[in-house]
């Protein structure tokens, strides 16, 4: 598949992530959204990273050039930072719903137009 | 121009193979359910079921046509889609663990093609059995919420938070085997086991590990906290009745007979035949086919035997205490097995 | 023009993984929401493996929905958030949002179709990248520091979640 569809369905992804933070008002909602987002950008970077991956073992064979190790591993930073990504979010999911709970415990409510505590 | 191009005998071979084991699946888990009660009854010094054919062999299937002929209720209340689909993703992902098992030593047709007695060889094997395993805790916890009764959400809790308290350990008992064999490819694993010997004699602290976590997945005794109909007034699955009842039970057999099948696979070599040579017999492949074939299933059954032993023989754990067992003592065994694993590997390579 | 199994699937997976999303956004029950953004979680993962990076598919399943959609589910239920309980925008904030998104849909899609389409990643079985073997390697030797490191913000965050729990 040419990368324009992959880049065109992430950017439709990463759009409905978006419209979802703004017209929803349940914080674990827009938190999901959040989650959504991030999966739109992993899988772009998953297609980029074969992409060049590709593009590279191409441009070797075109050449004549020895296939090397080099050659082959291009573009598994793209992968690896697919992976470190999720890392994180899990990280961010244990931390962010603790605060979740810890919200609806304080204002029996997990409306996010009731967290306006701070103003005050 | 070719519209699609596909090898239809590969999709042919393959679904045929795939009917194939869910029809095993089922024959199987229909016949656990028979000698859950006869071992029940061996075990307790009864007969058992014994009316419905010679030595009660129709019982299952009379069991079945009760379950199918019962009157189907979907509680006013509920949320009718999710109540349907609770049942219908349990058994889906316990039928889907069985595609990486490898069932038989490869059957070689008289042309020479190679027919692989597996589904999918696939470069994750084992990794696909944990994701799925993981997946199965919305059949259990859709279902108890959709039920929209407390007490079938509280066992729905229960049984979702003992599965993923338990994948941990066993994930962690698993590793230590991937040390072993360099690879998660189930045929792999079996190839390592038929040259070095069989992993439950290097890892026998880790198969006791993984069978306890294996218990706890099935929801089975010590571990059935989710259904203990006595103390806890029943599970999950209290408002279901009829056939979505019987997905519930049978997925659960399903699940026992793939676990069976998944540690015979991992740490009691697979097909393979244990002290002799097979390969040294001369046999066609076909008779190879079906010997090992019926070695694994001789392996399955025994481990079966054993879910069903220790049934009637231990009693159920408080909740506290399988929480208990499961993070403060199964996982620091789990993680010591692993460092020693490494360590002895680390030491024998140099 | 010859059609391939990956571009059916591709489509497949393309149009299942933007209904399930925007299910996500629109179902009023937060249960269902979650269930919809499992479904997009399998189908990105299914687009893993038509691009074979297996590997991240099958940690996408495991991380995203065996473990961090449960952790949404089980908050959900225990809260008892239902469509009654859900919190309402009214429809002008809702319409401004959908098009403030759309536009900017538009604007990224407009500036990145002329991308060069020269380097098509057709030969999805050209590299084996995605595999475990390379992706641990790789993992293992360039970057062990970052995931030692990672190690170590799992370790806070748990105990982060715990501190932040706890009742007073």
């Amino acid at each position: 598949m040419p990368i324009t569809h992959y880049i065109i369905l992430s950017l439709a992804l990463f759009s409905i992530g978006i419209v979802g933070v703004l017209t929803r008002r349940n914080a674990i909602i827009i938190f999901m959204c959040i989650e959504l987002m991030l999966n739109a950008v992993n899988l772009l970077l998953v297609a980029f990273s074969k992409m060049h991956n590709y593009a590279a073992i191409k441009a070797a064979a075109d050449q004549k050039l020895p296939i090397t190790e080099a050659i082959l591993n291009t573009g598994s930073e793209g992968q690896i930072f697919v992976f470190f990504i999720m890392v994180v979010a899990a990280a961010e999911v244990t931390v962010g719903l603790a605060i979740i709970v810890m919200m609806y415990r304080n204002i029996h409510s997990v409306d996010v137009n009731f967290l306006n505590r701070l103003k005050h | 121009m070719h519209l699609l191009v596909i090898d239809w005998w590969l999709i042919l071979e393959k679904s045929l193979l795939i009917f194939g084991i869910i029809g095993l699946s089922f024959f199987i888990a229909m016949y656990t359910t028979y000698a859950e009660r006869k071992v029940a009854a061996w075990l307790q010094d009864r007969r058992g079921p014994n009316r419905a054919g010679p030595f009660g062999i129709f019982q299952p299937l009379a069991d079945g046509g009760k379950l199918f002929f019962k009157e189907e209720i979907i509680p006013l209340a509920s949320n009718k889609p999710l109540f349907i689909l609770g049942p219908a993703l349990a058994m889906i992902t316990a039928l889907l663990t069985s595609t990486v098992i490898p069932w038989a030593t490869p059957f070689i047709t008289k042309g020479g093609d190679v027919i692989a007695m597996q589904v999918a060889d696939v470069d994750m094997g084992i990794l696909l059995v944990f994701s799925i395993v993981s997946v199965g805790v919305y059949g259990i916890m859709i279902g108890g919420w959709a039920s929209n009764n407390k007490f079938s959400l509280m066992a729905a809790i229960r049984g979702a938070s003992q599965m993923v308290s338990y994948e941990l350990p066993m994930g962690l008992a698993l590793i230590a085997v991937l040390f072993m064999t360099g690879s998660l490819k189930m045929s792999e694993i079996v190839g390592n086991q038929i040259e070095n010997g069989w992993h439950i004699i290097y890892q026998p602290l880790g198969f006791i590990i993984f069978f306890v976590c294996a218990l706890a997945e099935c929801n089975r005794t010590p571990f059935d906290l989710p259904e203990a109909e006595n103390e806890l007034n029943f599970g999950y699955h209290q408002e279901y009745s009829s056939m979505k009842l019987g997905f519930y039970l049978f997925a659960e057999y399903i699940n026992m007979f793939i676990s069976s099948a998944v540690m015979a696979t991992l740490y009691f070599g697979g097909y393979d035949i244990p002290f002799v040579n097979e390969a040294s017999w001369g046999l066609n492949s076909f008779w190879m086919t079906v010997i090992s074939f019926s070695v694994l299933m001789a392996k399955i059954s025994f481990f079966l035997f054993v879910f069903l032993w220790i049934r009637w023989t231990i009693p159920r754990f408080r909740y506290d205490q399988l929480m208990n067992l499961g993070w403060k003592k199964l996982i620091p065994l789990a993680l010591l097995n692993m460092i020693i694993t490494a360590a002895v590997i680390l030491l024998l390579k140099k | 023009m010859t059609i391939t199994i990956t571009q059916i699937l591709f489509w497949i997976l393309s149009v299942a993984a933007l209904f399930s999303a925007l299910m996500v956004i629109t179902s009023k029950n937060p249960v269902h929401s979650v269930l919809w953004l499992i479904a997009t979680f399998f189908s990105i993962s299914g687009h893993y493996i038509l691009l074979s990076a297996q590997f991240l598919a099958v940690v996408n399943i495991i991380v995203y929905a065996g473990a961090i959609m449960v952790l949404f589910l089980f908050v959900i239920m225990l809260m008892n958030l239902n469509r009654e309980t859900e919190p309402q925008k009214n429809r002008w904030i809702k319409m401004a949002g959908a098009i403030a998104g759309g536009c900017l849909l538009l604007v990224l899609v407009a500036s990145l179709k002329n991308v060069e389409s020269a380097s098509t990643i057709e030969d999805v079985k050209g590299g084996d990248v995605g595999f475990i073997k390379r992706l641990g390697k790789e993992l293992f030797s360039t970057y062990v520091v970052p995931f030692e490191i990672s190690s170590i913000l799992f370790l806070s965050a748990m105990v982060g979640a715990v501190v932040i729990g706890k009742k007073e």
